[in-house]
């Protein structure tokens, strides 16, 4: 539910951007959401759609792309993919795992239109 | 309250509004639902005129920047605070009330204060208020955790402050800001009174227990500015809960396994809990006590008063694994030595 949040918190990010650089609507957003990064991508999505009418992402598609989860493997030395926290190094089935990628949680870029 | 979008409104979700072509669910064998499990997503640009705006900014960034000012408030007071979260039915509010009556009966001179987060009442600031511990209630409303922003206002309300400068405190900093614009009564000086504070795992000069939304999932993501989070877990939860709401127990430096007392009556697998917890973050400590008869208090006093200090036991690990390759070299060099 924390999603709902995290809306918000993207819909204030692009209207600071708006308020800096103007534009009218925005036609594209895309995020950035990992696979670790503890956020339900269909709960983001219906939150966007749920907030955008009325503001600068009335009508915006939303791309929300998913980078995989990566660790570094103490014992193996290795990086090694994760795919979800609490899942083991695929090489020696060790949980000494540092997430190296797949946490991030970013706003990319914004297609925007001037009028 | 609407559980798919969170409002408060008393609309329906018509399942045949959702795009099924643009779903991230994926359903196993057994028909069970997997979100988030997708392939990464990759857009293509359409062939519109118009401009793309980079950000490339932190999504939490505005409440990380909040959080990091508390961090800096709290350091520079030589404040503890610790966030502490759970399932609701977990114990916290009793562990708080028995941790504050047992922290005045060892040091009855250390400044408390609590923060309690409920989405409605203000039940558990009274409780906490009938130990003598001033309490803030911040009800979030629809909302399902506290942020960084709620705990910079609480804060700036409670006498925690004032009682630190009453017992001599001075800041570390002449550059230090406060986030209340109230004139206080204490000198700036340079001058480091409470030189032990200003380093992870000191003796705090005070505490300040958060006690967040009883939520396992949308708390990890919200930074107060804490020490470090705490998760309490009851063994009457199931002992994979650990394994269910990974990114909290990723995100504690410790778990408390709470209401062993309760133990005889169950079938609960403490070991299991645990090793799960580990396996989920190898780092975190655990602690497992009964906040109803004291059991295991004492180490979590001692842990609270030692300043919460976390344990680097991938450092261990580290020097362990050092260790063995230089042994491991010197057999390989000893031949031509």
């Amino acid at each position: 539910m924390h999603e709902v949040s995290l809306a918000g918190g993207i819909l204030s990010a692009v209207e600071a951007a708006a308020r800096r650089d103007p534009f009218v609507r925005v036609s594209r957003l895309r995020l950035e959401a990992g696979t670790l990064a503890g956020v339900e991508i269909e709960a983001l999505r219906f939150a966007l759609e749920a907030l955008a009418p009325g503001t600068l992402l009335a009508g915006a598609q939303i791309d929300i792309e998913q980078p995989p989860g990566q660790a570094w493997c103490l014992d193996c030395a290795i990086s090694v993919p994760l795919i979800e926290r609490g899942a083991g190094c695929p090489q020696c089935g060790g949980f000494w795992l540092q997430p190296t990628g797949g946490t991030e949680l970013r706003i990319l870029d914004l297609q925007v239109e001037d009028h | 309250m609407c559980v798919v979008c969170g409002c408060g409104t008393g609309h329906s979700h018509d399942k045949t509004e959702a795009p099924a072509t643009d779903s991230d669910v994926q359903v196993d064998a057994t028909g069970d639902l997997h979100y988030g499990a997708g392939q990464a997503r990759v857009s293509v640009p359409g062939m519109s005129q118009a401009r793309t705006i980079r950000l490339e900014q932190d999504i939490l960034g505005e409440n990380d920047r909040h959080a990091a000012r508390n961090r800096e408030n709290f350091t520079a007071h030589g404040v503890l605070a610790l966030n502490l979260v759970s399932s609701p039915g977990s114990g916290k509010t009793t562990l708080l009330c028995s941790t504050l009556m047992a922290l005045r009966q060892r040091r009855a001179d250390l400044p408390l204060a609590v923060i309690e987060g409920d989405q409605q009442t203000r039940h558990d600031a009274e409780r906490i208020r009938e130990t003598g511990v001033p309490a803030i209630q911040i009800n979030t409303g629809k909302g399902c955790h506290l942020d960084a922003r709620m705990i910079t206002e609480a804060y700036s309300r409670l006498p925690l402050h004032d009682a630190l400068h009453a017992a001599g405190h001075t800041h570390q900093s002449p550059m230090h800001s406060h986030v209340d614009q109230q004139p206080h009564a204490h000198v700036q000086t340079q001058q480091h009174q409470h030189s032990h504070h200003a380093h992870d795992g000191g003796e705090p000069a005070g505490m300040l227990f958060i006690e967040n939304v009883g939520n396992l999932v949308c708390p990890a993501l919200w930074d107060l500015g804490e020490a470090g989070k705490v998760a309490i877990l009851s063994v009457t939860e199931g002992e994979d809960k650990p394994l269910k709401y990974p990114d909290m127990f990723a995100a504690a430096r410790l778990m408390i396994l709470n209401k062993i007392d309760l133990l005889p009556h169950l079938d609960f697998d403490v070991q299991r809990c645990l090793d799960y917890a580990r396996q989920v973050n190898p780092q975190i400590q655990i602690i497992q006590l009964s906040a109803r008869d004291g059991t295991g208090l004492d180490a979590w006093l001692d842990w609270l008063l030692a300043g919460a200090p976390a344990v680097d036991r991938r450092a261990a690990r580290i020097a362990e694994l050092e260790a063995e390759l230089a042994r491991l070299k010197a057999q390989v060099e000893a031949p031509h030595a």
